[in-house]
Parts: structure tokens; C-alpha cells; sequence
């Protein structure tokens, strides 16, 4: 490996950690999907608090997940972006409305009534988790796109990645893709179970989240399972060489088999979230599952990240063109500004350092009615 | 090619609306982040309990506007790769640089400490929480500082080549990006135009309390903090403003022309202080102005700080004209030869691809330096004629007149306010001073919007000066579709705004019926 290649590695293993971090924190969506779900009104003001307290956590790693794609891969920007245009704007459009409906769902004068605020926040809980699982689903079912970097020559049509004229809705019904995203659906409601049991003292949602963990970790554990064994089944694209394109099947399945770092943290992520999970239903005191499942989940999603991306495999193959398809090399920065961002990314420890103290402080005891009765700024 | 146009419009439409928009909300969350962090630390000096009142009455209307600021933003950026698709390859070596370092360094301090800021009173000690005050003053501005710069990359390209194996220019200079000049001036006038603005909000805002002889003594103190930052902000504003016309004549004449309505320009060139446009463009003479009233020879004298120099018009630069100190007329290259230029590089690059392919070293190597000649004026290339490079005049004038009276009567109000509070409280009931106050409000708003109307209609057709235009930055996607996410965002954000501003004015009307110092 050269130098290039050496950092192209490093961002793509960023990503992968940015993208994990993004799934994880998902539970705040997940959360939300469940503040209609018949539970009494001083119960939903603690979740909705408890949630909002974290809610710009997911969306900041949203935006860095962004912005570190956009630095590090920008022809991914540049072909997904605005290739999958409705896809896209689908998720942020259910990012935005979250955005300003914590603040206004209970303030006076906000004209549209609490309702209204907690269906925006339940459509970016259902809306803003499937989707996101799409376009993940994306970078292994691919989309029907092309590049051709020298359509920039030609005023009249200068645009070189063109995509499918359905931009996104294609990936939004294809099965497969759909499968993901409820299986991330429902993850980031299995989380937001145990996160609640972590962060909120009361003794109705203990109860009732102990038994949604185990009823959403449930379909979420059927649905994953199938999503894996299609993936583990499907075929992808291999680039040996520049402009060297093979199919193969069972690329993914071949990828943990090679790379079986990969494949064996995978299973151990699996078998974290599962502990987590279980040994939270299954007791009636243990509270520590969300950060079992969290680390669980950080350890698959980076595993899945790498085994798309690394090997020279296409993480976002082209159903339509072989050669349009993007690897980490063909659609990375260059070398310099790689190296840039590679010096700026020598701060993330210190970023997850202070949020880690900052986290601790906050969290030091769990939520209850009283100190939200007695708080001057509630959601 | 009229899909293509109207597809341009349409983008340039929403990229409008949306950044429209967000510039409502983030330079109040800005300037208002640093004036709750002054009265929470006079809180934390003194222990006077009215300043925590205060601090959070303030923090509050903070939050409210706070949370539509992040609302709004995550569209920008991703609108880069939505609609500005080939922008962001062509670019995107260097520009996704600045976005990934504000996400990582300004938008994660931002995101944790606004925590503390709100919910960290009964849970952190005192000094942890001003601390994490003005730790969230250093992330809106840092947010700030990595897009200013972003933008100010776009209007002054530096720092950078162009790979023609790659087919898109990469960075070769971080410090010249990060800290040019254009960037440094940009941030620092947005930054304090923030102060201003957030100043002459709580202004607008005490005076509707002293005028309904509500809490007068926070309306008072909240005066004083306000008229002060404000009247910093505005001065720092003008000074970083005439920088930042300095900085224009040399990066984009053009834009300084259409600031100033100026097709012909002449040595020792007036500037206009107040004017009115011809409706139908310039007459035979060249004089686009209907009415004006100048200061003479003060357009050279700001921006080379001579009074004989000369400053070039629309048509001097479209025909490449300059007029030395000397009265020597000089010719460079017109815009139809910089449009010829352009051509040829984007020829040149054509034969480059070519070559690549045939895996011809030697005219690989002949058309990159043919690409390297010419590619200050690749973007011209994309033009079809040297009047296409000419931005809206009307708008771009009309906008920067605007801000700039408007600069001028928000530097008076500050000035005024701030001696009121401190000097003369008794003026601060007078009925006319508090309307004038509550007036402000809406003057501060349109003279922060002028400022980026001129900024950015100013620098069309270009997303980078020079290097492309608008018509060649764009996704291929359909008109159609852009336009229907244009009406989305146009019914969601207004009705966004509505709702935060019926919340604002139901909290300060709640609020000034009670004790503001005891809010707790």
C-alpha cells in the first residue's frame, strides 16, 4: 500500500466509525416512533426530554458523516447526492422537521399544537431510520447511475453523473433495500428501549420498555438476519486493477472469509447487541443494555462499512455501468488534502473526550418527574 | 438547452430560499450566544441573582431560534451534492475540506455544550456551566468561520490546481485556503454583523418593555449589553466591510461595478451615495443611474485609498479597458477573449482525455500545459456571450445601497441607545425612542439579508469566480423535481418562521408579566 491508498483506508474507516456512531444514535428516531404508543402523558413528557437531550448528537453526526464523505470521497457526494436526489431529500427533510419540533412541540403560541410537532417527530423516527437504512443498502445493491468525468466538456449537457430518471424512489421500493431499512427501524426502537430503562427513572416505562426491547430486538433480529443472508448471497463488484472491473458472487461472504478481523468482530457486535438485548428483558434491574447493544452495533455497522468498501470491492456499484462504479480509490480526495484531513482528524478523541465528560455529567443520575417539574427549560 | 436553464433557476432558486433562510436564525443565534455568555458571567462576578434571570430569559428566546438555525442548515450542505452535483466534484477536494472540520470541531461543541447551557443549572457547577456558555459562543462561531470560508473560496479560488488526469482541481495550499484574505474579511464581517444584529434585537425587544412600563429595570440592563454589542458589532462591521470591498474590487470588479451601477467608469470614479437606476438599462452615454447624488472621487479613494485612480465599469471590463494615473488607456483581454480562452482550455482538455486514452504521454503532456495556460479563464468557456458574465445590476445595487444605509442608521441607534442607557435612562421611555427601537428590529434583519443578496447575486453567474458558472455546477436532474422540493421548503420554512416568531412574541408577552429577575 502506498501512501494514498494507506489514507484512503484510514477515511474509509472514519466513515465506517461516523456511520456506526450515526446508527447508534439512531435510538433517538427510534424513540420518537414510540411516543404515540399509548402511554400515559407524564411518561411521554420524560421520554420526549430524555431524548431531547441527545437528539442533536445523532443529527451533528449526521451533518459530520456528510461533511466527512464530501472532504474524503466527493465523487460519492457527487453521484449518490445528487443522483438519489428524492431519497436524500426524503431524509433530510424528516431531519429538519425533528430539528425545530423538540424546541416547539409544548411552547406556547406555536400555532400547529403539540400533535402536530410529535407527528413531525414520529414521521423523522419511522421516515429518517428506514430510509437511512436504504441508502446504507445502497452501497451493496448499488444504483443504476454512470460517471463520465468528461461530460464536463460539453456545455450543453456538462453534468457527469447521471443517474436512473426515477433519482432515488427506485432504491426506495426495491425489497432488499426496504428490508434494511426496517431492520434499522427497528434497532433504533430496540436502542431507544434500552436507553429509556438507562436514562429514565419510572417505573411504568422500566416495565414497558423491558418488553418492547424484547419485542422489537425480536423482529429486528428476524429481519437482520434475512437482510445478511442476501447480502452474504449477492453478487458485487471487484476492481483488480484501474478500469479493471469483475463481477463476483458472493463478494461479501468472500470478504469476511478474507478479511476475517472483519468477520469475527462482526459476530462478536451481533452477539453484544443480543446480550444486550436479552439480559435486559429478561431481567428487572439491569439497566446497562444500551451500551452493550451500542457497542454491539458500533462493532457491526463498522464490519459491514468495511467489508463494502475495503478489498477493492465497489461500495457503491453501478447496476447499469460496471465501470461508473465508485471504490475508495477511484472516488477518494487526493492525496494532499487526504493528508489535511487526516492531521484535523487527530482531534476526534479530543471531540469524543469532552462529549464522553460533558455525557457522564448529564447522565449522573437518571430523569425523573420531579427534576422535570422543576426545570425551567423542558421540551 | 432551456431545460438545462431552467433547471439552473430552479436550483439556484431553492440554494436561495434555503440559505435565505438559515441567514434569518444563525446570526441571531450567534450574536445572541454572546450576549447571554455577558450576562451569565456578570451573573457568576457578582452573584447577583437578576443577572441569572436574565441570562435566562434571553437564553431562552436563544433556544427558540437556535433550534430553527439547525433546522435550516443541514439542507446547505447537503444541497452541494443534491442540486450542485458536478460542483461538488469539480470543487470538492478542496471545498468538502471546511464543511467536514466545522462538522468535527464547531457543530459537535455546539451540539454538547448548548446541553449544559439549558439543562446544566441544577447539575453542573457554576463555572463548569459559564463555561460551557461560552464554549457554545465558540462553536456558533466556528460553525461560522469554516462556511465563511467555504464561501469565500468560491468568490476567491486560491490554494489549489487543476488535475487534468482527475478532471477536477485539487488542493495544493490549506493555509491559503483557510486564512485568504477574501475568507478572513468575510468571517469577520459576518461574525460582527451577527453582534449587531443580535444587539439591536434585545434593543427592539427592551423597548417593547419599556414601552409597555414592563420589567424597565431588565429592559434597561438589557439595553445597556445591547446597545454596547451592538455598537461594537457595527463598527467592527463597517471596518471589516470596507475590507471586504477592498477585497472585491480585486477578486471580482465586476461585482464592485454592479455594486455600484457603474457600466463606465472613470478615473477618480464617484461613488453613489443614493440613486435610482435607469429601468431600461444604461443610456448612450454608458450611465446606468436615473438619479444619484455622489460623493466625489470617493469610490477610488475606498478601495485604493487614491483619489485619481481609476475604477473600471461593466463595459471596461467586458472590453478588457483601464485608464492609468497617467490618462494612458490600456487594454487587456476582453471578455470575448477570455471567453476564446476558456474554449481552448476546455479543448485543450479534451485533447488531454484524449491522449490518456491512447496512452500518449507527449500530448498528454502538451495539452496539460494548454490547459494549465488557460485555465484562469476556463470558466469563460461555459459562457455564450461577454454580456452572459454580467450579474443582476438592479439587485445587486439596490441591495448593497440598502445594507449600507441601513449600516449607517443601526450604528446611530446603537450609538444612541447605548448613551441613553448609560447616560440619559429617562429618554429610554420616551414613546418614539421605543418604537424607533421595536422598528429596528425589522431594518437590522433586511440590512443582514441585503449584505448576502449582494454577496451572492453580485458574483453570478459564477459558483467560482472565473472557473465555472452555475450552468456547468449542477445534477442532472429534473426541473420538475427541484422545483416541487423548492415549494416544499418554501411552505415548511415559512411556516417555520411564522411559528417561531408567534412563539417568541408569546414568551416575551408571558414573560414581561412576571418578574424577568426571577426566572428560574
Amino acid at each position: 500500500m502506498n501512501t494514498l491508498e494507506c489514507l484512503q483506508a484510514y477515511w474509509w474507516l472514519l466513515i465506517s466509525v461516523l456511520g456506526a456512531l450515526l446508527v447508534f444514535l439512531l435510538f433517538v428516531q427510534g424513540g420518537q416512533s414510540m411516543l404515540r404508543c399509548g402511554i400515559g402523558e407524564e411518561q411521554r413528557q420524560l421520554m420526549v426530554n430524555s431524548l431531547g437531550r441527545k437528539w442533536e448528537f445523532t443529527f451533528t453526526t449526521l451533518v459530520v458523516f456528510g461533511g466527512a464523505f464530501f472532504a474524503a470521497f466527493p465523487l460519492f457526494y457527487s453521484t449518490s447526492f445528487g443522483g438519489a436526489y428524492w431519497l436524500w431529500m426524503l431524509i433530510l427533510l424528516s431531519f429538519v422537521v425533528q430539528a425545530f419540533s423538540y424546541e416547539f412541540r409544548r411552547k406556547k403560541g406555536n400555532i400547529y399544537g403539540t400533535a402536530t410537532y410529535d407527528g413531525f417527530l414520529m414521521f423523522n423516527g419511522l421516515v429518517g431510520c428506514v430510509l437511512l437504512g436504504v441508502a446504507v443498502s445502497t452501497f451493496f445493491f448499488g444504483g443504476e447511475f454512470t460517471v463520465t468525468k468528461s461530460a464536463i466538456l460539453d456545455p450543453a449537457n456538462p453534468v457527469i453523473s447521471t443517474w436512473a430518471d426515477t433519482h432515488g424512489l427506485e432504491a426506495i421500493v426495491r425489497p432488499v433495500n426496504l428490508l434494511l431499512g426496517f431492520a434499522v427501524f427497528f434497532l433504533a426502537r430496540t436502542l431507544a428501549c434500552l436507553y429509556f430503562i438507562n436514562n429514565i427513572d419510572d417505573a411504568v416505562i422500566d416495565t414497558r420498555m423491558r418488553r418492547g426491547a424484547l419485542i422489537n430486538g425480536l423482529i429486528f433480529a428476524v429481519l437482520f438476519v434475512a437482510y445478511v443472508i442476501f447480502l452474504l448471497c449477492a453478487w458485487g463488484y471487484r476492481v483488480s486493477a484501474p478500469g479493471l472491473v469483475d463481477i463476483e458472487p458472493n463478494i461479501y461472504l468472500h470478504n469476511f472469509i478474507n478479511m476475517w478481523w472483519f468477520g469475527a468482530a462482526f459476530l462478536v457486535g451481533v452477539v453484544m447487541v443480543l446480550y444486550g438485548i436479552f439480559r435486559t428483558a429478561l431481567t428487572k434491574a439491569w439497566r446497562g443494555g444500551i451500551w452493550w447493544a451500542g457497542i454491539g452495533v458500533v462493532l457491526v455497522v463498522i464490519c459491514l462499512f468495511g467489508v463494502a468498501g475495503y478489498g477493492g470491492t465497489a461500495y457503491l456499484p453501478s447496476t447499469v455501468d460496471p465501470a461508473s462504479s465508485l471504490t475508495i480509490a477511484n472516488s477518494s480526495s487526493s492525496l494532499f488534502t487526504l493528508k489535511v484531513m487526516a492531521w484535523v482528524s487527530i482531534s476526534v478523541p479530543f471531540v469524543l473526550g469532552y462529549i464522553w465528560i460533558v455525557w457522564r455529567k448529564m447522565n449522573a443520575t437518571p430523569l425523573t418527574a420531579e427534576e422535570l417539574s422543576q426545570e425551567h427549560h423542558t421540551y | 438547452m432551456n431545460d438545462l436553464l431552467h433547471l439552473v433557476d430552479w436550483s439556484r432558486a431553492q440554494f436561495a430560499l434555503t440559505a435565505m433562510y438559515h441567514w434569518l436564525f444563525v446570526p441571531l443565534t450567534i450574536g445572541l450566544s454572546l450576549i447571554v455568555a455577558i450576562m451569565e458571567t456578570i451573573y457568576y462576578r457578582t452573584g447577583d441573582a437578576s443577572w441569572k434571570g436574565l441570562t435566562k430569559f434571553w437564553m431562552t428566546l436563544f433556544g427558540i431560534n437556535f433550534a430553527c438555525g439547525v433546522a435550516t442548515g443541514i439542507i446547505l450542505e447537503f444541497e452541494f451534492g443534491t442540486n450542485w452535483s458536478n460542483y461538488s466534484w469539480f470543487v470538492g477536494d478542496i471545498f468538502g475540506a471546511p464543511l467536514a472540520i466545522e462538522g468535527l470541531f464547531a457543530f459537535f461543541m455546539e451540539a454538547t455544550f448548548v446541553a449544559v447551557m439549558f439543562f446544566g443549572w441544577n447539575k453542573v457547577s457554576r463555572g463548569f456551566h459559564l463555561a460551557s456558555t461560552w464554549l457554545t459562543v465558540l462553536g456558533v462561531t466556528l460553525s461560522a468561520l469554516w462556511i465563511l470560508v467555504a464561501n469565500a473560496w468560491m468568490q476567491s479560488p486560491v490554494g489549489m490546481e487543476f488535475d487534468p488526469a482527475q478532471m477536477r482541481n485539487v488542493m495544493t495550499d490549506y493555509w491559503a485556503v483557510a486564512f485568504s484574505p477574501v475568507a478572513i474579511n468575510k468571517f469577520f464581517h459576518t461574525v460582527f454583523s451577527a453582534w449587531t444584529l443580535a444587539g439591536v434585537f434585545v434593543i427592539g425587544v427592551s423597548s417593547w418593555l419599556l414601552l409597555k412600563q414592563r420589567n424597565t429595570e431588565a429592559a434597561v440592563k438589557s439595553v445597556k449589553i445591547g446597545s454596547l454589542t451592538g455598537l461594537a458589532g457595527i463598527l467592527l462591521t463597517l471596518m471589516t466591510g470596507h475590507g471586504s470591498a477592498v477585497e472585491v474590487a480585486r477578486v471580482q470588479p465586476m461585482k464592485l461595478a454592479a455594486m455600484e451601477g457603474l457600466y463606465r467608469g472613470s478615473v477618480g470614479q464617484d461613488i453613489v451615495g443614493v440613486g435610482v437606476l435607469r429601468p431600461d438599462g444604461p443610456d448612450a452615454d454608458d450611465n446606468g443611474m436615473a438619479f444619484s447624488i455622489d460623493i466625489p472621487h470617493g469610490l477610488s479613494y475606498l478601495i485604493y485609498g487614491e483619489g485619481d485612480r481609476f475604477v473600471p465599469g461593466i463595459y471596461d471590463l467586458i472590453d478588457g479597458r483601464t485608464i492609468t494615473t497617467e490618462g494612458d488607456t490600456l487594454y487587456a483581454d476582453s471578455y470575448a477573449e477570455r471567453i476564446a480562452k476558456g474554449v481552448e482550455a476546455r479543448e485543450a482538455l479534451a485533447r488531454y482525455n484524449a491522449a490518456a486514452k491512447n496512452n500518449d504521454p507527449q500530448a498528454m503532456a502538451t495539452a496539460a500545459a494548454e490547459v494549465k495556460a488557460g485555465f484562469a479563464d476556463f470558466g469563460y468557456g461555459y459562457l455564450p456571450t461577454p454580456e452572459a458574465a454580467i450579474p443582476p445590476v438592479g439587485m445587486t445595487f439596490y441591495a448593497f445601497h440598502i445594507m449600507v444605509m441601513a449600516g449607517g442608521f443601526l450604528l446611530l441607534l446603537c450609538a444612541a441607545m447605548a448613551w441613553f442607557a448609560f447616560r440619559r435612562q429617562a429618554w429610554l421611555g420616551n414613546k418614539w425612542v421605543c418604537w424607533i427601537g421595536i422598528a429596528s428590529i425589522a431594518i437590522v434583519w433586511i440590512c443582514s439579508q441585503a449584505g448576502w443578496v449582494t454577496a451572492e447575486v453580485g458574483r453570478q453567474p459564477w459558483v467560482i469566480q472565473n472557473l465555472m458558472p452555475t450552468t456547468a455546477a449542477i445534477s442532472s436532474i429534473e426541473s420538475g423535481s427541484v422545483e416541487l422540493t423548492f415549494w416544499l421548503f418554501a411552505v415548511l420554512f415559512t411556516g417555520l418562521l411564522v411559528a417561531e416568531i408567534s412563539i417568541m412574541l408569546r414568551y416575551i408577552g408571558r414573560a414581561s408579566k412576571k418578574n424577568i429577575f426571577q426566572i428560574d
